[in-house]
């Protein structure tokens, strides 16, 4: 159901509401996309925004997901500005577009709600989606809260479109657990969002013919890889991007953002890493320790590509064992995508945290409070024996807990 | 390829009609001859070439464009069976 009229108090939307709304507000050019749940209510709200004449946007129902990208591709080569959103094998379909999306260097926003991929078919939450897309050429913002999902799908289009960067950027948040739940949710008004994100003004348009131009040519060993140079930089170019939007979006509405959050991190001895709504969950176990004087924190990495290396190194430099959680297995033998890249960023710094990997809540598998409570205890342990016993581990395991919910199938 | 050092972002190519500059004549391994005696002109090569390859001046055919034919073939193929006026040849002979 469409929310009208934009308020600034708070209003309790789902993560795919304040997607469709932050979509309305922002008013793209064009948006062509295929229906996939948990990211089904974003296109359907959006679509009632359309059908009401309350955005100026073409949207363009298509046959498959691959078919959105193409078109998202097309039409952001004709220089409009546009915006798409998927889940799961609806991203996974996109995959060879995706590619081509940022190798032409368009400035396309797509959201991402997080879900499992097949086979066995789960539609619950897990990050093996975006993970999978993790070298496809795109900036990824991952959102702990629905809060989070609004705001960085507004930041996401100046990241995007900035000159230094000119990358699709995508914007991810956890299926059903942020998707369908509602939370309050601080919404700007329709006029600030657009003059925060301003007008695109693209460098080339595919439909001015009178500078006809020619896009996604073919190179070879002559000049392959100096685009893919090019495309390197502008990655790296990113971060510093992604830190300035965030800056000026929190002098401009009061919530500013950086690259990752630091939660009681200063002063811990052990510190989890974690992604999207779990962090939440984190936090409160970490609430509980704090009380009984154990010294545990948080990183959130919120910016995951491009990877900002040294400043999370920097920012573990001080804990003494680190645990990097992922809702995606990468199936390399040696832990999940989160624990590579922290451990490998860590490797820099002349002494440092011992790293384990816990993959956990894949296809929607809880992850409670308690769960985090045993991870800490676990770098309590290798903190007291100076040891890592186990390197790689699956946790939220006991499938008897999780069947007494009702929630198998 | 002329050297350039910083090529536009994506590979775009600002200006148009840059596939003249492609010289697939280049990849040719069979060349077409025309016997200029069998010609009737009925221009069904010039109709077919996908490289725009048949040169055609005053409604007449007058050859091939030797940078862009990529030496299919397809003019050879299509030239009726009652006049046979174009062959293809190895390069190499």
């Amino acid at each position: 159901m469409a929310i009208s009229p934009v308020t600034k108090a708070q209003v309790g939307l789902t993560g795919n509401s304040a997607i469709a709304l932050a979509m309305k507000q922002i008013n793209p050019d064009v948006s062509a996309a295929y229906p996939i749940t948990p990211s089904t209510t974003v296109v359907e709200e959006f679509s009632s925004y359309v059908a009401d004449g309350a955005v100026d946007t073409e949207l363009i129902n298509v046959e498959s997901e691959h078919s959105a990208m193409s078109a998202c591709i097309g039409a952001s080569a004709a220089g409009a500005r546009v915006m798409t959103a998927t889940s799961s094998q609806g991203l996974a379909l996109m995959w060879e577009m995706l590619y081509v999306a940022s190798g032409m260097r368009l400035p396309i926003v797509l959201t991402d709600v997080n879900r499992a991929l097949s086979s066995p078919i789960n539609i619950h939450c897990d990050h093996s989606d975006s993970m999978g897309a993790r070298d496809s050429g795109w900036v990824q913002l991952y959102s702990e809260t629905v809060q989070e999902a609004y705001d960085n799908l507004i930041q996401a289009v100046r990241i995007a479109e900035n000159k230094k960067v000119l990358l699709p950027v995508m914007v991810c948040l956890d299926g059903f657990i942020t998707s369908h739940a509602i939370e309050n949710t601080t919404l700007l008004e329709d006029e600030e969002v657009q003059a925060f994100v301003g007008e695109y003004k693209p460098a080339h348009s595919l439909l001015d013919t009178d500078h006809p131009s020619t896009f996604g040519a073919m190179t070879l060993q002559d000049y392959y890889i100096v685009f893919k140079h090019q495309q390197s930089e502008a990655m790296k170019r990113a971060k510093d991007v992604v830190v300035d939007v965030g800056r000026e979006f929190g002098e401009k509405f009061g919530r500013g953002y950086g690259l990752f959050e630091g939660y009681m991190l200063d002063d811990a001895d052990v510190a989890i890493v974690i992604l999207n709504s779990a962090a939440g969950t984190t936090k409160a176990a970490i609430d509980e320790m704090r009380k009984e004087g154990k010294k545990v924190g948080l990183l959130k990495p919120r910016l995951f590509r491009p990877f900002p290396y040294r400043e999370i190194a920097e920012a573990l430099k001080g804990v003494k064992a680190v645990a990097c959680l992922d809702r995606a297995d990468s199936f390399s033998g040696f832990g999940g995508p989160i624990f590579t890249e922290v451990r490998s960023a860590l490797y820099e710094l002349e002494t440092r945290p011992k790293v384990i990997s816990r993959i956990f809540g894949l296809g929607g598998r809880d992850y409670k409070v308690k769960d985090a409570a045993a991870v800490f205890e676990e770098l309590f342990n290798v903190l007291k024996t100076g040891k890592v016993d186990t390197l790689t581990k699956y946790i939220t395991l006991d499938a008897s807990e999780e069947a007494s919910q009702g929630g198998g199938c | 390829m002329a050297e350039r050092k910083d090529p536009p972002l994506g590979g775009v190519i600002e200006r148009g009609g840059t596939a003249h500059e492609y010289e697939t004549g280049d990849w040719r391994k069979l060349r077409p001859l025309l016997d200029n005696e069998k010609c009737i002109h009925c221009l069904i090569c010039w109709v077919v070439c996908p490289d725009s390859a048949v040169i055609v001046e005053e409604g007449k055919m007058v050859g091939f464009d030797l940078r862009h034919c990529k030496g299919c073939g397809i003019c050879a193929t299509e030239c009726p069976d009652k006049v046979q006026a174009i062959t293809m040849e190895e390069e190499a002979d």
